[in-house]
């Protein structure tokens, strides 16, 4: 098994942990009373009463954490999952990193899992130890005849609950190697009966969310935001909703952007925006139309790029391609797309007694968010603190470079005098018309077959709105001018293809972007899955052989990538569609990840297409908790299908032209008959499953529409020639 | 205007203008929470409550229109067919981020409760108004079709 995170880097902060323990108040006398919590590391806290809460680092969103983290604790440590809570943690970049992000707290990239498995799993390892270590001195007894399981510590003819022992192992060092179970043990890892640990909140209504929050005298802030995006304000008049009950007042924002309007509580702010009027000042403006945009972009691609993304010869390639028996050119775009998350944008902002800011927030990146509003506040770091809550959903909206919304709350709180909480709120309309989309991107690619079906060269080019460029992330993607979340995905990806080429080309940004489900994913695998599919039809080839034909070279991503392909086709019956049926496949590395997808549908292009099934076969190494990756296939698929079915964000000279759900319409339960998703065995570390179910599903969509009518090259399919029953 | 609502079997006093949304004033109002805001224009169901029974989406029902009805939330549920719903939620495991669910929840109860045992293209009609954008489908028409088994055994 390989692992990616660094024993020794935990192992010290456990140390430090338990010694700050052993000094301070938690571990003293008030602890033996019973009446103060025991942390005995970072992610294990322990009540003198036995409760056991594993403490998440990663926040939730419905991809699973809260359940995940808490089941490798329980899993180590020795008690059951109906025994153990969780809580999400403080914001505190220097204990709860992302241990792939460096001194970063923050979700995304599908990572929770994969960077918290040795983690978590050695924090309940080391905390069962000190317990068991404390029993045996207590009874006088070798540790090895002494074992916790279930909560119970027995062995020497006793057997007790940990509570008793808690105390005793709160004044212990953390052990410097906590002996892991050996998977062959697991009793929660892999256990597909383990239940959501957040199931029973969100069932109920009692789950707390930012939009949730109501804190006494708090007032609630909506901001009218420019039409088009780098607009400023230039002036406003609020006479007429100086009527409106419970309207307060309203302010330009210290930085020109909107004006931020304060309402006794949501609706009356709504209403008071509703009859302000702003005037703007353009000039600095996005003025463009998304048809300028893609033409830009579509141009792009025919040009020679402006950076070359794999390191080879241009001219070798057109030529390999040019000299071939037969060429397969195709033309793709894909419109800018909005994330949408179900819990519209909010979070709360309030001061604290002592002189200090606290953020009430469904936090994605609490470092960024925490660095910006402590510059904001001009306040030391530790004085500003995150209540981290359940998020509604983000799909990478609430993790932008800029801390976008955090930063806009806290404006909006400065300018007071920070008497009242302020909650801003944003709108459906104010998320859909609010900037940061996936990019629009363009592909064109030539790939040359010879005569005997097989590939002599592949030329391919990206036009793209770079993620990265220009933001603090942008040493972390960019790499010799080329943003790799551009083009993951082509170049690097796991078939052996000759011959091949990859450009890319940077097209200014009309909007801002940001990554989104999956990043440069949601495109690149449309692009080559959708390619290998038409390259193995003009070949006269089964499109599952033609793949596997590029797969033979025996690296572990080629045999994972075959294997996981085979296994979706074997559970999905291809080549055996019922009559009426077709059939399309597609399979795709990301995060890790290898995901493959077979979709069938009845019905055709003309008179309307109907998704009657998707098969998933997925490989994400140990499947930690196998019904939330089911989950997040099933989701990964949903998200992938609706957009590229019917949704893009257009702009006319600058200005959003969709507005609500209406006109951005989601996915709906009728939209897909059936999801059956399988998970293959595996010994490897842990990686993604929060993104890599989307990039898969739009080109099985788009080669099981061409097996009997169009080649979809442009998204989404509803505006291009694609009707959906 | 000062209006009375039966909310959940208790009479509240609230003090709203006519033409607020009946969304608002349960979350504002009276802090229950359970019941969300999504989009605000009966597009995506997460604000769905219970008037005299009957599933509507309260960020589209005005405050003057309630008075005299009774009305339900996530937090006021309580017959046989929304503890089978809820069950079956949890046993299934339905929830992702958990946003739109009390509304899928309110208008799963109003199903059954009017159908006991819907077929797939019911289910799929029914609740077509409740957008879920973590894409929960395939689970809620799963957890639908078990609690109908459950109530019928
Ligand atoms: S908030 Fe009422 S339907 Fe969306
Ligand atoms: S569970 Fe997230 S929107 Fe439905």
């Amino acid at each position: 098994m390989t692992m990616n995170t660094s024993r020794r880097g935990f192992l010290k902060g456990a140390a430090a942990a338990a010694t700050v323990l052993y000094v301070g108040a938690g571990a003293d006398g008030a602890l033996a009373a019973g009446s103060e919590p025991t942390q005995l590391n970072p992610f294990v806290r322990i009540d003198a009463d036995g409760t056991v809460t594993a403490i998440i680092k990663h926040f939730e969103t419905g991809q699973g954490p809260a359940t995940g983290l808490t089941s490798l604790i329980a899993e180590e440590l020795g008690v059951s999952m109906d025994d153990i809570q969780f809580e999400f943690a403080p914001s505190d970049a220097s204990k709860y990193n992302n241990l792939f992000f460096g001194q970063f707290q923050g979700t995304g990239g599908s990572t929770a899992m994969a960077n918290s498995f040795q983690q978590y799993r050695q924090a309940g390892a080391a905390a069962r130890e000190m317990l068991i270590n404390a029993a045996a001195q207590a009874w006088g007894v070798d540790p090895q005849a002494l074992a916790l399981e279930d909560g119970m510590i027995s062995g020497a003819s006793k057997s007790v609950p940990l509570a008793d022992f808690v105390a005793a192992a709160a004044q212990m060092d953390a052990p410097a190697e906590p002996r892991l179970k050996d998977p062959s043990e697991f009793r929660v890892i892999g256990n597909a009966s383990v239940r959501r640990k957040d199931s029973p909140p969100k069932t109920n209504g009692t789950a707390k969310y930012a939009m949730d929050i109501h804190l006494p005298n708090q007032m609630v802030a909506v901001i009218i935001r420019s039409p088009r995006l780098g607009g400023v304000v230039a002036g406003f008049d609020d006479t007429d909703a100086e009527g409106i009950k419970g309207y307060i007042r309203a302010a330009v924002l210290p930085n020109q952007a909107g004006v931020v309007v304060y309402g006794e509580h949501t609706w009356a702010a709504f209403q008071a925006r509703e009859a302000l009027s702003v005037d703007w000042d353009f000039s600095a403006a996005e003025a463009r139309s998304s048809d300028q945009i893609r033409e830009q972009l579509l141009a792009a691609v025919k040009a020679d790029p402006e950076y070359i993304v794999n390191k080879a010869d241009q001219s070798a390639t057109a030529a390999l391609v040019d000299s071939s028996d037969k060429i397969v050119e195709k033309t793709f775009y894909f419109p800018l797309l909005a994330h949408a998350p179900m819990e519209p944008l909010t979070c709360t902002i309030e001061a604290t007694e002592d002189g200090g800011i606290l953020l009430h927030d469904g936090c994605q990146f609490p470092t960024g968010p925490h660095m910006a509003l402590a510059q904001i506040f001009e306040l030391p770091m530790e004085k500003v603190r995150i209540n981290t809550m359940f998020a509604g959903g983000s799909f990478g909206r609430r993790a932008t470079p800029t801390a976008d919304y955090q930063v806009e709350a806290a404006l909006a709180f400065v300018i007071t005098d920070r008497s009242r909480p302020v909650k801003l709120v944003w709108s459906r309309e104010d998320d859909i018309t609010g900037g940061y989309y996936r990019p629009a991107v363009a592909h064109r690619v030539r790939v040359g077959l010879d005569d005997a079906g097989n590939i002599t060269g592949w030329d391919h080019r990206v036009a793209a709105q770079s993620i990265m460029k220009g933001t603090a992330f942008e040493g972390f993607s960019v790499h010799d001018g080329v943003d790799h979340s551009s083009v993951e995905g082509v170049a690097d990806g796991p078939y052996q293809i000759p011959g091949q080429f990859v450009g890319l080309t940077d097209v200014a940004k009309a909007t801002t972007v940001l990554w989104w489900r999956s990043v440069g994913h949601t495109h690149t695998a449309y692009v080559m899955e959708s390619m290998m599919d038409a390259a193995a039809k003009a070949a006269g080839r089964d499109p599952v052989e033609f793949r596997l034909a590029l797969l033979q070279g025996g690296d572990p991503d080629q045999v994972r990538t075959a294997a996981i392909l085979k296994l979706a086709a074997e559970k999905g019956n291809w080549g055996n569609a019922p009559d009426g049926r077709n059939q399309g496949i597609a399979v795709h590395k990301s995060f890790g990840s290898y995901v493959a997808e077979l979709v069938e549908i009845s019905g055709n292009a003309e008179d309307g297409i109907k998704i009657e099934k998707v098969t998933c076969a997925v490989d994400c190494g140990i499947a930690v908790n196998p019904d939330v990756i089911t989950a997040q296939m099933e989701g990964g698929i949903g998200f992938g299908l609706g957009h590229a079915m019917r949704d893009e964000i257009t702009l006319t000279e600058g200005v959003v032209d969709q507005s609500n759900l209406p006109d951005y319409e989601p996915l709906r339960i009728g939209d897909i008959g059936a999801i059956d998703v399988h998970i293959i065995a595996s010994a490897e570390a842990p990686t993604g499953v929060g993104e890599p179910g989307t990039p898969p599903s739009a080109p099985a969509l788009a080669n099981a529409i061409a097996a009997s009518g169009p080649r979809v090259t442009h998204l989404p399919m509803a505006e291009n020639g694609v009707e959906f029953v | 205007m000062a209006i009375s609502l039966n909310l959940n079997g208790q009479t509240h006093e609230v003090d709203a203008e006519p033409g607020t949304p009946l969304l608002w004033v349960i979350r504002d109002e009276l802090k229950l929470t359970g019941t969300k805001f999504g989009c605000g224009v009966a597009s995506c169901g997460a604000c769905t409550v219970h008037l005299d029974g009957e599933p509507v989406r309260s960020c589209q029902t005005f405050i003057e229109d309630v008075e005299g009805s009774k009305i339900t939330t996530i937090e006021g549920v309580n017959s046989d067919v929304s503890a089978a719903v809820q069950a079956a939620w949890v046993e299934l495991d339905v929830v992702q981020c958990g946003y739109c669910q009390s509304g899928q929840i309110m208008s799963a109860v109003g199903l059954l409760s009017e159908n006991p045992k819907p077929s797939v293209e019911e289910i799929d009609e029914y609740m077509n108004g409740n957008a879920c954008r973590c894409a929960t489908y395939q689970r809620i028409r799963a957890a639908i079709q078990r609690a109908s088994e459950t109530l019928e055994a």
